[in-house]
């Protein structure tokens, strides 16, 4: 007699598909060997917004009154594998019924695992990961981000893959023989044997990991929370911390949202001509004023979405970037204030990776382009 | 029973209350009586769609306007929707504002009327009372305005002309009252009360002035020298503290009703008891309870049956949210039967009784010696509930006062054809 979970984090609307996906095929699977299995989703923001970290979890239980025990509480909170299905969200996630950043590995059971699609090594995932109280272990299948949209999925047997992963690294819940037996492509079977058989797992100690205290708030009560749904204004502009002059907007201190940022704007302030576009048409006005008139993305309130980009005039002045090439929020003008040269060697080295995810798509065929220019 | 920490009411009979104070007396109906409490209340802004029979208030409004007699933003809609969408926004930047409709229209509205309740934007609007539309059914029922009894619509339900007057003043002070807040609905019966003319003392504008403080939104209200954001998405992390807040705001209410009443006595000599009226309940053995213009006929009935040596008295609810529970308990302590009219209906509801019924059985099931109820309906779609009719069903009432064979478990349909 046991229940047994599987949390799957991952990106919306670019990858909700795929999170479905794997939660039916565990579902299946379970059904296979004579289990219960469910599959729900929950959500901080519309599941449908661009990068939102989104998640969905798959229950397996031997009875109902196990299933319903395990399903009684809002949230599984320790699960036998967690899956990223995009290794940015290894950065911690803003999520439902959770205020302020959560460590990807918040609700995995001691000694679960964390299995995270990615190019990257474990080291390099580990030192993104917050540390954990408690001992895990990091499994991960060698792949880019799997992105599609809200019409279009993209079929790049990940979801297998990372069905096939699972059940060796949690062989309990469900066998690789009942996995295979609920996939009706060959091709595809060979892809979930193969992750299988590849899977890389390493085990993660308590001293481990990003040291860093992730963001939280306490949410007030109703005798202190003002009447009428009235939210009031932060009043005033700051100074650029640390210089005379220049303007940051006072902004919400306790929902930032860049966790649902994959890519980045990196900015080139020796073409910048200070036309303030980027400035206007951000939708989060992630921009601050530098004392000497330039736009320093902050990197607290940037979503990812591109934009900036997108309306630069300027022929690669911004230019988005990988989030995985980043370990930090840092300030891109302090870094360019301090040192020219570095930075200038520092940007070249950041837009020479071409971008690995999409934001979306915006024109028809746009798809079959990405499709045709995909290296994987 | 321990009764609740909170204010009781002076008892004031309205029949003796009515000395001629300063101000005109006019002939008008309940309609015009409305607007002319909407004129004296100096409403900023006003929206107007038409619909019988709340569309004669817009008509007297604009009259008013067109004689140079009143200046207001007045808007005509396109739909009800927008109707109370306007005067909404309208109120989140500190305009008082009027709004109206009936029947079916109003629940055209029904997406705004939730959202000023939950917003607490204090919006008087007048239902004139129309039945849901069997196409094209426009007489009186109560279940247009009774569907936002949930919601944070404080109700108030009149009898007469002069009444909806004074109440529609009332009903500002009270909405606007930052301890409430909360939107007020005023109800009349569609016909008996929007077309019916009576003498009316119509106060002047001092005496408003004394009684109604202007609309102070403070440091709520919308506008560029105070930033502030109305309405951001709430999802289960804070809806939950919203309604909670709102559950407060309606039972502070009932003290600021209070106040408000006393406060119209003294200055208008004229007002009566907050929240019901009583008729010659002092020594009633049986009780029948109901809203709005039914007054009539059950007065009449009243009287009749006393002639006949029957001790029956009459409760009529004037405010049906909040629910007089402490009134309703105090005024049917001492009898042995209470009969409830309803005009409105709640079809599969506990005994199949009206929405009035169940709430009065609701709030009078924790007393020791609670009275029998018995549960009719009665007038819906605006037929006439006859002196007949009263008389019939405080037989009935009388009957379950003596342990006759009545069915107190059942509701009886008065009025019906068979």
């Amino acid at each position: 007699m046991s229940t047994g979970s599987v949390e799957v984090v991952y990106r919306g609307i670019f990858q909700k598909t795929l999170a479905k996906n794997i939660c039916r095929g565990i579902v299946f699977a379970a059904k296979n060997e004579g289990k219960i299995g469910i599959a729900f989703g929950r959500y901080s923001d519309s599941p449908e917004r661009n990068g939102i970290p989104a998640k969905q979890f798959a229950v397996v239980a031997d009875t109902e009154e196990e299933m319903e025990e395990h399903l009684s509480r809002y949230e599984p909170d320790n699960n036998d594998v967690t899956i990223a299905a995009d290794d940015t969200l290894c950065k911690g996630v803003e999520s439902w019924a959770w205020y302020g950043l959560q460590p990807i590995n918040k609700l995995l059971t001691e000694g679960g695992t964390l299995l995270v699609a990615s190019t990257r090594s474990a080291d390099k995932l580990i030192g993104e990961i917050h540390r954990k109280g408690k001992p895990y272990n990091l499994a991960t299948v060698k792949g880019t981000a799997s992105f599609s949209g809200l019409w279009v999925y993209k079929d790049d047997h990940t979801d297998v893959r990372l069905l096939g992963a699972l059940a060796k690294v949690a062989p309990h819940l469900v066998s690789l023989d009942s996995i295979v037996a609920t996939i009706s492509d060959p091709l595809k079977v060979t892809s979930a044997k193969k992750a299988y058989d590849l899977v890389e797992s390493v085990s993660v100690n308590t001293d481990q990991g990003n040291d860093e205290v992730p963001f939280e708030f306490e949410m007030p009560g109703w005798t202190k929370m003002e009447e009428g749904l009235v939210i009031r204004g932060m009043a005033g502009q700051q100074e650029v911390p640390g210089r005379d002059g220049g303007y940051v907007p006072t902004r919400n201190p306790t929902f930032k949202k860049f966790s649902t940022r994959t890519m980045r704007p990196v900015v080139n302030f020796d073409t910048c001509t200070q036309c303030k576009i980027c400035w206007l048409q951000c939708p989060d006005s992630c921009f601050d004023i530098t004392p000497d008139g330039f736009y320093d993305a902050n990197m607290e309130a940037c979503c990812g979405c591109g934009v900036c980009e997108a309306v630069c005039p300027v022929s690669q002045c911004i230019t988005m970037v990988n989030e995985e090439a980043f370990t930090d929020n840092a300030g891109q003008w302090e870094m360019w204030t301090k040192d020219k040269e570095s930075y200038s060697g520092w940007l070249s080295e950041k837009i020479s990776q071409p971008p690995a995810r999409t934001h979306g798509f915006h024109h028809l065929g746009q798809y079959a382009e990405e499709i045709a220019n995909d290296p994987s | 029973m321990t009764p609740p920490k909170t204010a009781t009411a002076k008892k004031v009979d309205i029949a003796t209350a009515r000395a001629p104070r300063a101000g005109s007396e006019e002939l008008i109906s309940g309609s015009e009586a409305v607007a002319h409490a909407v004129r004296l209340a100096d409403v900023d802004v006003i929206t107007a769609y038409p619909i019988r029979p709340y569309d004669t208030v817009m008509q007297y409004v604009s009259q008013l306007i067109a004689n140079g007699e009143f200046d207001c933003e007045y808007i005509v809609a396109e739909s009800e929707h927008s109707q109370f969408e306007i005067v909404k926004h309208a109120s989140a930047v500190g305009a008082r504002v009027f709004c109206g409709s009936s029947g079916v229209g109003w629940l055209y509205a029904f997406e705004a009327l939730a959202v000023t309740a939950g917003l607490r934007l204090p919006m008087v609007a007048m239902v004139g009372n129309r039945a849901l539309d069997d196409p094209g059914a426009f007489g009186v029922e109560h279940n247009d305005a009774l569907a936002v009894r949930d919601l944070g619509w404080m109700l108030a339900w009149v009898a007469t002309a002069q009444e909806a007057l004074d109440t529609a003043l009332i009903a500002y002070r009270v909405a606007e009252d930052k301890r409430v807040f909360l939107p007020c609905a005023i109800s009349c019966d569609g016909a008996f009360l929007t077309h019916s003319q009576s003498i009316v003392n119509v106060p002047t504008q001092d005496m408003v002035n004394s009684f109604l403080p202007p609309y102070d939104r403070a440091e709520k209200q919308l506008h560029p020298d105070n930033p502030i954001t109305i309405a951001p998405q709430a999802n289960e992390d804070w809806v939950m503290e919203i309604r909670r807040q709102s559950d407060m705001a309606a039972r502070r209410a009932r003290d600021v009703i209070i106040e408000a009443y006393d406060d119209f006595n003294a200055q208008f000599g004229r007002g009566g008891e907050p929240f019901i009226e009583r008729y010659m309940m002092e020594d009633a053995e049986v009780a029948l309870v109901g809203m709005g213009t039914l007054a009539m006929p059950v007065k009449v009935a009243v009287r009749k049956m006393r002639e006949r040596g029957k001790k029956v008295g009459f409760v009529r609810v004037r405010w049906f949210r909040p629910f007089p529970t402490i009134e309703l308990q105090d005024a049917l302590s001492g009898v042995q039967a209470v009969g409830v009219i309803d005009r409105d209906y709640s079809f599969g509801a506990s005994f199949f009784g009206g929405v009035l019924a169940n709430e009065l059985r609701c709030a009078l099931y924790p007393m020791a010696n609670r009275p029998a109820i018995v549960s009719f309906i009665a007038g819906l779609g605006g037929r006439e509930v006859s002196t007949d009719n009263v008389i019939d069903i405080t037989s009935k009432v009388l009957d379950a006062a003596n342990g006759g064979d009545i069915d107190d478990q059942d509701t009886h349909w008065i009025g019906v054809r068979e």
